[in-house]
């Protein structure tokens, strides 16, 4: 095993003391080095009934051994008529937080943690290297007005997974339209083992060329490879997985481009997705 | 010209009672299982088409305390290949098809061509499939190939290797 980069939340912190950079808003951390997920205690049921997710960020899949996913207001359940549908019993412990959804009606639901947040880096008067995390409502009362050197970017990450009682529907699943997101061609609660599967990623609405799509098996802590797949979408957006086993696997899809909302003048939009494939 | 239509129609009324007289037998055994905690399987009975559609569910037994129904359908999901193929696409109970769990021993199933499960089977290749998957034990799939209207007498069988014993398909034009 080769020796591990310092976690980035280590990293963060000696970046705050040194940087002073001012958190506003409680953001995961969506780092290369990390992989945050939502990992549903099921995904296919022939009941009504509850599940439960597990929400966390880590190394390894999926394992709960670094941070728990912080969801404050970000947490967007929708069920199969398209409405929104509330968690129960959030609780964010050590390692990862928790939550229940009572599936009520039959069809598919799309679990989703949605952000949207804007970072700077500046020179301060006094030469100082400053970062600043926050939104475009929060930029103008704490950005000096004349900082030096500003760079804005936009972050867009939606970490989703999906879980259907009875027969599948794709109300849900119809995209928002903004960032990167996962549009069905085959149904995510339709994978099994040995059947390819067919997804389209669309940015902003719009069919998305050319994004690169890595997807990883769960169960990391028991061999010696990570077993990467890795793909890029076509012109229509699509891409076609291959999963010879059955288990969780993460999917992350990522694109940078200058649509922006401003102040901000690069965009990095990042999809994520759990998907479990099932035995033949 | 009249002597060619009634022709036409005789050969069509031959095909069509070619099935229609067909006796289609099965005899599913759920073998005797020797664990600390034995559950009856659960059990689905279905004829599938070439492209994996089902064309028709001749049996789903899984229905345990009346009372319970949510819980009964529950586990429903564990009989994945059936689920996924027509299970999850139906409202359940249907009629004729779903019953009760069953215990260990041989269960025989009778039907003819004219029987709802089998009249509108269209002529061509099917696979006979039963699925057994059984609480804190294995599930099973057992596939036998038949061709429908059957050409003669036939006498089909396969075997499971843990959920599932003899499967036996005989068909009597």
């Amino acid at each position: 095993m080769t020796t591990r980069t310092p976690p980035r939340a280590a990293l963060v912190r000696a970046a705050v003391v040194r940087t002073g950079w001012a958190l506003v808003a409680a953001v995961p951390l969506v780092a290369h080095a990390h992989k945050p997920f939502l990992v549903p205690s099921e995904t296919v049921l022939s009941a009504r009934g509850w599940i439960t997710v597990d929400a966390a960020v880590s190394n390894d899949l999926f394992y709960f051994n670094h941070q728990p996913l912080r969801i404050e207001n970000n947490l967007r359940i929708i069920g199969p008529d398209g409405g929104a549908v509330e968690a129960a019993n959030l609780n964010t412990g050590k390692f990862r937080t928790t939550f229940d959804v009572n599936l009520t009606a039959s069809g598919t639901y799309k679990l989703a943690m949605v952000n949207n947040s804007l970072q700077a880096t500046y020179e301060a008067d006094n030469g100082e290297r400053k970062r600043w995390r926050g939104t475009a409502a929060t930029f103008a009362g704490e950005v000096p007005a004349n900082a030096q050197n500003l760079q804005v970017s936009q972050t867009q990450t939606r970490i989703e997974t999906f879980v259907t009682s009875g027969k599948p529907n794709d109300t849900a699943l119809k995209a928002t339209g903004t960032g990167l997101e996962l549009v069905p061609v085959t149904h995510p609660n339709d994978l099994v083992a040995g059947e390819p599967a067919t997804f389209r990623f669309v940015l902003d609405g719009k069919p998305a060329a050319g994004i690169k799509v890595m997807v990883v098996p769960g169960g990391t802590r028991y061999r010696n490879k990570q077993s990467e797949q890795h793909v890029v979408s076509g012109n229509d957006g699509q891409v076609s997985l291959t999963w010879s086993d059955p288990g969780m696997y993460w999917l992350e899809a990522r694109v940078e481009d200058d649509k922006a909302m401003k102040p901000a003048k690069t965009r990095r939009a990042s999809y994520i997705a759990t998907l479990e494939v099932l035995p033949p | 010209m009249r002597v060619l239509m009634f022709g036409a129609l005789v050969t069509v009324a031959f095909t069509g009672s070619l099935a229609s007289g067909t006796e289609l037998s099965l005899a599913i055994e759920l073998p005797q299982l020797d664990v600390a905690e034995y559950h009856r399987p659960y059990v689905a009975i279905w004829v599938e088409r070439e492209d994996q559609s089902v064309a028709s569910n001749l049996g789903v037994w899984y229905e345990g305390n009346p009372r319970k129904v949510n819980e009964n359908t529950k586990f429903l999901a564990e009989l994945r290949t059936w689920w996924r193929r027509s299970g999850r696409n139906q409202t359940l109970p249907i009629d004729g098809v779903t019953g009760a769990t069953r215990a260990a021993g041989l269960h025989q199933l009778k039907f003819n061509g004219n029987q709802p499960q089998l009249a509108t089977l269209a002529a061509g290749k099917y696979q006979m499939v039963v699925e057994a998957a059984r609480e804190n034990g294995g599930r099973e799939v057992v596939r036998i190939p038949f061709d429908w209207p059957a050409k003669g007498a036939q006498s089909l069988q396969a075997k499971g290797e843990h959920e599932l014993g003899t499967v036996a398909l005989n068909l009597t034009p």
